[in-house]
């Protein structure tokens, strides 16, 4: 089976994370780290490969040149090979750029699999699996917390608001994970050693076909106009329990008029 | 006027809670039309949409529709676009099938989605939040019409009450490859506590509280309160609760008027889903739980302890 895994590189989650107010972007000159959720995606798609032998993992991203490290990262756990998507022109793309981009990597290899994950922590859009699936023709298997493949058959329980739902699908088909797929395992020194020799393909827009027109910021679906941060946050009152605290909870909502 | 469609969920006749608002948004916009997918022929839903405001209300019968996820949705936009002919933005909830149905429709008919909108303006500007609200963002369609996904509570007031007239659409040509719902494991819409990403008071325990058993104390304050149950990640992940609970980066964002965090240390990522409530109550037994440099009032002390006392006291005031 061929199982193709996104990982997008992100701004640290504990790290301060900026909205430059002139070009309108996240800054991503800060800490840097693959999506935790992509590594869960990896990890999803090597059990899958582990159980279907003869299976190959391909890590594809999008992003700038310090965005090899999540390829990098992701062929240390035991990816096969990596494309690195990555062009001046692709800067300030949208979702739905994102995934044309995406798809016109992914169209001509033929994967019987693409992994995601659900939502990345930057953009938070949870939008790209769900545009690649239409933009590939393939079946959508989305927000799964467990996964399975057989034969020609992928099923697994998607999250909603008010539980979960079981679906299944017929391959070829785009699947994506929620963080309870499972715990992605650590590189161990020879994964790391071994990463360095496996093959990683760099493309640029014109590789891909892409219409120069069409791609990044300047040519977006979705247009930022503005950027405004919010003050912030000061702490308040604080005490100690002195054996009245919860009554002095209720009183200070009351006098906020909370209660 | 130009029509903005509205995608609605229904499950069992009724429409979704977030109907009204959805309506009320598209009202802003345009003239409301409502497109449903039903295995019926739709007209009694059509009878509530026209009184929430539907002047239209696009019906795409096709029998099993709850058993197959989002493509169906997808289809039914595209045929309501092409039966109206004048569309001007379309506007969806926020649970994930309507997200999804959004995005995929964005990427098949070339427009500008927007995802997680908190409020819109005429002319279909949006306003959006970013790193839990640590940024405000506005944003139009720079080319194509705007697709917009409404969080609950964006925006105010009702649409005035519209013909609700049935125009039946053919979504039979579909040819998206579909993915089929075999069971559903979810508890029934009519909870007896209010939706957690548009509760007014949400309650939330961490890995304070120490065992599932323990945790009922969060749902009993909660219940004081008439609020919704959350957690943090924690607390989720040493199976407390259920994922769907989870507030944070990468769980619900709420925006509460009162948000009480039991037990929780109070990470980046657990304040960037609650860091926009307009009150933070916090309690925890550690002074220096960074949970405390957001708090409006804090307690330094045994939730055990304190939190029986607070809901002796809340229902003292309610009766
Ligand atoms: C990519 C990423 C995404 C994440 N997403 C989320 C998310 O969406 N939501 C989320 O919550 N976290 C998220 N996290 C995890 C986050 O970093 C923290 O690990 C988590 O929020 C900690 O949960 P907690 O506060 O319950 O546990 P802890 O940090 O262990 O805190 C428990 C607190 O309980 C207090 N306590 C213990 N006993 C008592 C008592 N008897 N009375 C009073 N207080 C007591 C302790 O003093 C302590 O402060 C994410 C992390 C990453 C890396
Ligand atoms: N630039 C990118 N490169 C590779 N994969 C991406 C990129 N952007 C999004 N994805 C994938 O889509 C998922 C959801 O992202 P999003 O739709 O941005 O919330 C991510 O977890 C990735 O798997």
């Amino acid at each position: 089976m061929k199982i193709a895994v996104l990982v997008k590189e992100v701004p640290d989650t504990w790290g301060d994370r900026q909205i430059d107010p002139s070009t309108k972007r996240v800054i991503r000159s800060g800490e840097n780290v693959i999506d935790e959720i992509n590594e869960k995606a990896v990890e999803a798609a090597l059990l899958v490969k582990e159980a279907n032998t003869g299976s190959e993992v391909t890590v594809i991203t999008m992003g700038p040149s310090g965005a090899l490290d999540a390829i990098r990262k992701s062929l240390a756990m035991g990816a096969d090979s990596g494309i690195h998507i990555t062009d001046d022109g692709l800067v300030g793309s949208d979702a739905s750029q994102t995934s044309a981009t995406l798809a016109a990597a992914l169209a001509p290899r033929g994967f019987d699999l693409v992994i995601t994950g659900n939502e990345s922590t930057d953009g938070r859009t949870a939008a790209v699996p769900a545009m690649l699936a239409e933009r590939l023709g393939i079946a959508q298997l989305t927000f799964l917390r467990t996964l399975e493949v057989n034969d020609n058959e992928v099923s697994g329980e998607r999250m909603t608001e008010d539980g979960h739902i079981d679906v299944s699908a017929s391959l070829p088909a785009l699947v994506s994970v929620t963080e309870q797929i499972a715990e992605a395992r650590y590189p161990n020194f020879k994964g790391i050693m071994a990463a360095k020799k496996k093959p990683v393909e760099t493309v640029d827009i014109a590789a891909l076909g892409l219409d120069s027109a069409e791609t990044g910021g300047a040519n977006s679906w979705s247009v930022v106009e503005g950027v405004a941060p919010r003050p912030a946050r000061t702490g308040g009152t604080i005490i100690k329990d002195d054996g009245t605290a919860g009554t002095q909870i209720a009183d200070y909502l009351a006098a906020a008029k909370l209660i | 006027m130009s029509d903005v469609l509205v995608l609605i969920e229904h499950s069992g006749g009724t429409v979704a809670s977030s109907t009204s608002e959805l309506l009320a948004a598209a009202a802003e916009l345009g003239t409301p039309a409502a497109v449903i997918v039903t295995d019926g022929d739709g007209k009694a839903l059509a009878i509530e949409l026209g009184a929430l405001g539907a002047a239209t209300v696009f019906v795409a019968t096709l029998p099993g529709a709850d058993t197959v996820l989002v493509t169906p949705q997808v289809a039914a936009l595209q045929a309501a676009i092409a039966a109206s002919g004048d569309v001007s933005a379309v506007i969806l909830g926020n649970s994930t099938d309507s997200r999804e149905a959004g995005a995929r429709f964005a990427a098949r008919i070339g427009g500008a989605y927007q995802s997680d909108v908190v409020g819109v303006a005429t002319g279909g500007a949006v306003t959006q939040q970013a790193f839990g609200g640590a940024f405000t963002i506005t944003a139009v369609a720079g080319k194509g019409i705007p697709i917009i996904s409404l969080r609950p509570n964006s925006v105010a007031g009702t649409a005035p009450t519209a013909a609700g007239k049935v125009s039946a659409i053919d979504i039979s040509g579909d040819t998206a490859p579909t993915t089929i719902i075999t069971a559903r494991h979810e508890k029934s819409a009519v909870s007896a506590r209010p939706e957690l990403q548009s509760a007014d008071i949400v309650v939330s325990g961490g890995r304070g509280l120490g065992s599932k058993e323990k945790f009922v104390l969060v749902e009993q304050l909660a219940d004081a309160f008439g609020g919704a149950v959350g957690a943090s990640r924690a607390a989720v992940d040493a199976g407390y609760v259920e994922h769907n609970m989870q507030v944070g980066q990468t769980g619900v964002t709420v925006s509460p008027n009162i948000y009480i965090a039991l037990g929780i240390s109070g990470a980046i990522q657990h304040r960037a889903g609650m860091q926009s409530a307009k009150t933070i109550i916090a309690i925890n037994k550690d002074a220096s739980a960074p949970i405390f440099d957001i708090a409006d009032f804090g307690v330094v002390g045994d939730l055990f302890t304190v939190v029986p006392q607070l809901i002796d006291a809340v229902k003292a005031r309610k009766s």
